[in-house]
């Protein structure tokens, strides 16, 4: 563990200091991090122009279900993100050369092109929860704070998990790394609203499958002290880190096959 | 037609975005069903011709290369590596060497990634097709001139390389532009009124809004011949400017590499 740490540290930070060499376009790719994401959050803002309350949730509420989705998953893109790139790097046959060296290969395909821009993602999140904390009226305690603190961590490593699972994937499906987009960002995007708005087996599905919904929905509603309208049983609000567990063994269970199942291209 | 071929030799990519696209058709569906329940008829759009707009719009993605990419890095590549002087003495234009490879392009990703994960909306939503013949030939037309409009976006933005050799600044200006103001995001219909003045000023309703309007024009009532004539205004806008700017970039091109 330390190993892989050290390994990750090495390997991530050789990448900073040479997206650093070019300052310019690091702080360029920086903000356009900030700007794409907070399009999403832009688009939110327009929508309640038109309404006072979205799925039975305000605006400032929805701001602290976004902000946590989105800092989890930028969170878990910038740790992990590199595994949507691992189709190239078995296509050129260089994923070979990673199995040989000395650090764990997923802890490489992790720091592989680590791409410290995507701080841009967090910064906006931060961004959003911040004024999401000064407009919703919560009753603070320390278990709601206990609670928040603690679902950005779960979901991290919730979203990480998501990410490992794409990277498995394309051991098996050669060029098809975009499937993982649609748990990834799209699995951002669904979380990015109360899932009031969409049909009970779309929700169930982002529970027991997916886990999506520990993210942000779950403790989400704990922290802002409403009941579940689904009426799923209320321990699941402060389940983030089972789901995130459980999770997290499925990622690394099927990482471990699609690694044992590798066939080299041969070059 | 050897764009055609160059993407359709992909076929889990294909697949993959096919998948990706509808997961997203999904989700913004039920985003617009949520809004609109509120406030039906918002911006002249009932529920169900929102939930349209929801799928058209990414079913459009691809062909119109919201996300940019194509033209422009093969251009800007071509530039760094010096192959661009093979290109300025080829027997035919770069610009009509290139549109052509992109309608190609265009073509097949209308086909895959635009009617398969339509289709799958269809069988999920209730979704408003164009009642006659006549209209669905406009909405046709208006998607061809779309992937036209975008075409020439990123042709000029690819020619930029002959000038700064990096241009993922000004890509990046136009990619996001290009997600707000082409009715991505959320249809135009929705956005405030100084916003969407902007946003009429500028190409990019071209490439999602318009022809979407177009395709709901039956149910929407929605005049077609204004919305096609500004397509067909920045076409000529973009590709004189695109033609314009081949002649310079041939005098002024620096040959890199040896």
């Amino acid at each position: 563990m330390v190993d892989a740490a050290r390994g990750f540290v090495v390997i991530a930070g050789a990448w900073v200091r040479a997206a650093l060499t070019y300052r310019t376009s690091f702080v360029i790719m920086v903000l356009v991090q900030v700007v794409i994401t907070f399009l999403d959050f832009a688009a939110i803002i327009i929508m309640f122009s038109h309404l006072d309350a979205f799925g039975g949730f305000t605006l400032p509420q929805i701001a602290l279900l976004f902000a946590m989705s989105g800092f989890a998953l930028g969170a878990a893109d910038l740790l992990v993100g590199n595994s949507e790139a691992l189709g190239r790097r078995i296509r050129d046959g260089s994923f070979d050369q990673m199995l040989v060296r000395p650090v764990a290969p997923i802890v490489q395909v992790a720091a592989d092109r680590f791409a410290i821009r995507r701080v841009g993602r967090i910064a906006q999140a931060l961004g959003v929860l911040t004024w999401a904390l000064l407009s919703v009226s919560i009753d603070w305690t320390v278990g709601r704070v206990v609670v928040l603190v603690g679902a950005m961590l779960c979901g991290s490593v919730i979203f990480c998990a998501v990410f490992v699972m794409g990277g498995a994937f394309q051991v098996f499906a050669g060029d098809a790394a975009e499937v993982a987009n649609a748990f990834t960002y799209g699995g951002n995007t669904l979380t990015q609203y109360p899932l009031t708005i969409y049909p009970t087996e779309l929700v169930k599905g982002v529970t027991f499958i997916v886990p999506l919904a520990f993210v942000n929905w779950y403790p989400g509603l704990y922290v802002l002290g409403m009941d579940d309208p689904f009426g799923l049983p209320s321990w699941f609000q402060f389940a983030s880190p089972i789901a995130a567990v459980v999770f997290v063994v499925a990622a690394a269970t099927f990482w471990r096959i699609a690694v044992r199942h590798y066939r080299s291209t041969g070059s | 037609m050897r764009g055609f071929r160059r993407y359709s030799t992909y076929r889990a990519a294909t697949l993959a975005g096919v998948f990706t696209n509808s997961v997203f058709g999904v989700i913004i569906a039920y985003t617009y069903i949520a809004l609109w329940d509120v406030r039906p008829s918002l911006g002249g759009y009932d529920i169900d011709q929102a939930v349209t707009f929801a799928w058209i719009a990414q079913a459009l993605i691809a062909p119109v290369a919201i996300f940019g990419g194509f033209v422009v890095d093969e251009l800007a590549e071509r530039v760094r590596t010096g192959a661009a002087a093979i290109d300025l003495h080829r027997p035919v234009s770069l610009l009509g060497l290139r549109l052509a490879e992109d309608l190609g392009r265009g073509a097949y990703h209308l086909i895959s990634r635009g009617a398969i994960p339509t289709l799958l909306g269809a069988l999920l939503f209730d979704l408003v097709w164009p009642d006659t013949l006549g209209t669905a030939a406009l909405a046709a037309l208006s998607i061809v001139m779309a992937i036209v409009v975008s075409f020439g976006l990123r042709y000029l933005l690819g020619l930029l390389a002959y000038w700064i050799i990096d241009i993922q600044g000004p890509q990046w200006i136009v990619v996001l532009s290009q997600i707000f103001f082409s009715g991505m995001m959320l249809p135009l219909v929705v956005f405030p009124a100084w916003l969407r003045t902007i946003a009429d000023l500028l190409p990019f309703r071209c490439m999602i809004q318009i022809p979407i309007d177009v395709f709901l024009s039956d149910s929407t009532g929605t005049a077609v011949a204004p919305l096609l004539a500004v397509q067909l205004a920045w076409i000529v806008i973009l590709l004189t400017a695109g033609a314009a700017m081949t002649q310079v970039a041939v005098r002024k091109v620096v040959v890199q590499g040896g």
